[in-house]
């Protein structure tokens, strides 16, 4: 798996930052989860706040500050903390916790011409979805108004600026208009992350909000 | 009270160390904040691995002295309240002892560690619920990385430290905005010409070894 679209230094600062809305720390995370290349890009970001931390200002702690900690960590110390690897499955650790579990868990509401989605997140005004296109089918004409990511967790789909595979992500702003075409041999499913307000719940196309635009 | 710091340090004695072990504790704990040298990312990582390794409570306790107040500043700084902040630097802290066995010094330095702790501990206490965090990449056979590549990474950190300080006034305090929250994600995007690509390489190679080591 060679991925070729990853994420812009923005959004893997402002995640380092831990800033950014819910929705895309998922993408990002996800995103990291398979790919080493941003795991550093972002593990050099972690530094830049490490960096900040030690130059940073000091503020005083009370007297029995440390006391107070120890006995926090005798209280805690019986559950050991534990690394979160690798799960098996079509999607990553993050999303997986979010879901509840891999494909099988998703519930799937459909979208129309075939299309399903399944709403994930809508904390701090962003919103994160997980997208179904069946291999061949195009999504309809859409904008953007906010930024807009979509990361690709199965098949490919193809717009006008690129062909985008497993873990790639297409970081789209309000320029971009594009037609998202899955590939012919395989279904695809993305994860897909907007900051723009959700405006519909359910998919109206009479009411000229074209497909995903939210 | 005195430390006995045979016990804890590594490094090669400095003139500070001979200081620490002959003054009282509290004269200790203002030096340990203010001395900056260029061995103190290797030296916290070994009071990091003595707390890791013998539960040395004499190790926690300077490393406690150095970034309690560091991590107690942060949270103030990004909107906490003071009383919440004292909370939550004893959570932080109490993190880095129970966490310990988790830290990969070829990946990060510690000050690293502890900001990244500091950081999602804040996104936890604001949202009430936890941030999405990639998966870990699994231990390889060994038990340590290597000493070698956690020797550069150390050092580079340092370095990182040192350019992030010499870089214009202006610049700075973006980038200082941006890790206290005071930037969106559009303004983050104006900061250019951080110096990241060595640091970047650094744990790029690292997680090259360990993916190698798995496969």
């Amino acid at each position: 798996m060679t991925i070729k679209h990853h994420l812009t230094d923005a959004l893997l600062m402002s995640y380092a930052a831990g800033t950014l809305p819910e929705a895309f720390s998922l993408v990002v995370a996800t995103h990291v989860s398979m790919c080493d290349e941003c795991r550093a890009r972002a593990g050099s970001f972690d530094a830049v706040g490490g960096g900040l931390l030690e130059e940073g200002p000091v503020a005083a702690v009370s007297a029995d500050c440390l006391a107070a900690t120890m006995a926090l960590i005798r209280e805690t110390k019986a559950e050991r903390a534990e690394r979160k690897p690798r799960v098996a499955g079509v999607l990553p650790r993050p999303l997986q916790d979010c879901v509840g579990g891999d494909l099988s868990a998703i519930k799937w509401r459909p979208a129309g011409l075939g299309v399903k989605q399944a709403i994930l997140s809508t904390a701090d005004g962003a919103t994160a979805r997980l997208l179904y296109i069946p291999a061949g089918s195009a999504v309809p004409d859409h904008g953007h108004r906010g930024t807009e990511l979509t990361l690709v967790l199965q098949g490919a789909f193809r717009d006008q600026t690129d062909r985008f595979g497993r873990g790639d992500v297409e970081v789209a702003d309000e320029d971009l208009k594009h037609t998202p075409v899955a590939d012919i041999g395989e279904d695809c499913i993305c994860l897909a992350a907007t900051d723009a307000p959700l405006r519909f719940s359910s998919w109206l196309p009479r009411l000229a909000q074209p497909f995903l635009k939210i | 009270m005195f430390v006995d710091h045979d016990t804890i340090l590594n490094t090669a004695g400095s003139h500070e160390e001979v200081t620490r072990v002959t003054k009282p504790y509290g004269q200790v704990l203002r030096k340990a904040v203010n001395v900056t040298t260029a061995d103190d990312a290797e030296k916290w990582v070994d009071l990091l691995r003595a707390v890791r390794d013998r539960q040395d409570q004499t190790a926690f306790a300077e490393l406690f002295a150095h970034f309690a107040p560091r991590v107690k500043a942060f949270l103030i700084r990004s909107g906490m309240e003071p009383a919440q902040a004292e909370e939550c630097t004893q959570e932080v802290m109490a993190a880095l002892w129970t966490k310990a066995h988790l830290f990969d010094p070829a990946r990060a330095s510690v000050s690293t560690w502890v900001y990244t702790i500091a950081r999602n501990r804040r996104i936890d206490v604001a949202r009430r619920n936890r941030r999405p965090e990639p998966e870990d990449l699994p231990w390889g056979p060994q038990a340590e990385p290597d000493q070698e590549d956690v020797l550069l990474l150390q050092q580079e950190s340092e370095n990182l430290g040192r350019a992030i300080a010499t870089l214009p006034e202006k610049q700075r305090d973006l980038i200082a905005k941006a890790f206290y929250g005071d930037l969106s994600h559009s303004e983050i995007a104006e900061i250019t010409g951080l110096p990241l690509g060595t640091i970047k390489s650094r744990i790029r190679l690292a997680l090259d070894r360990l993916r190698h080591a798995l496969a």
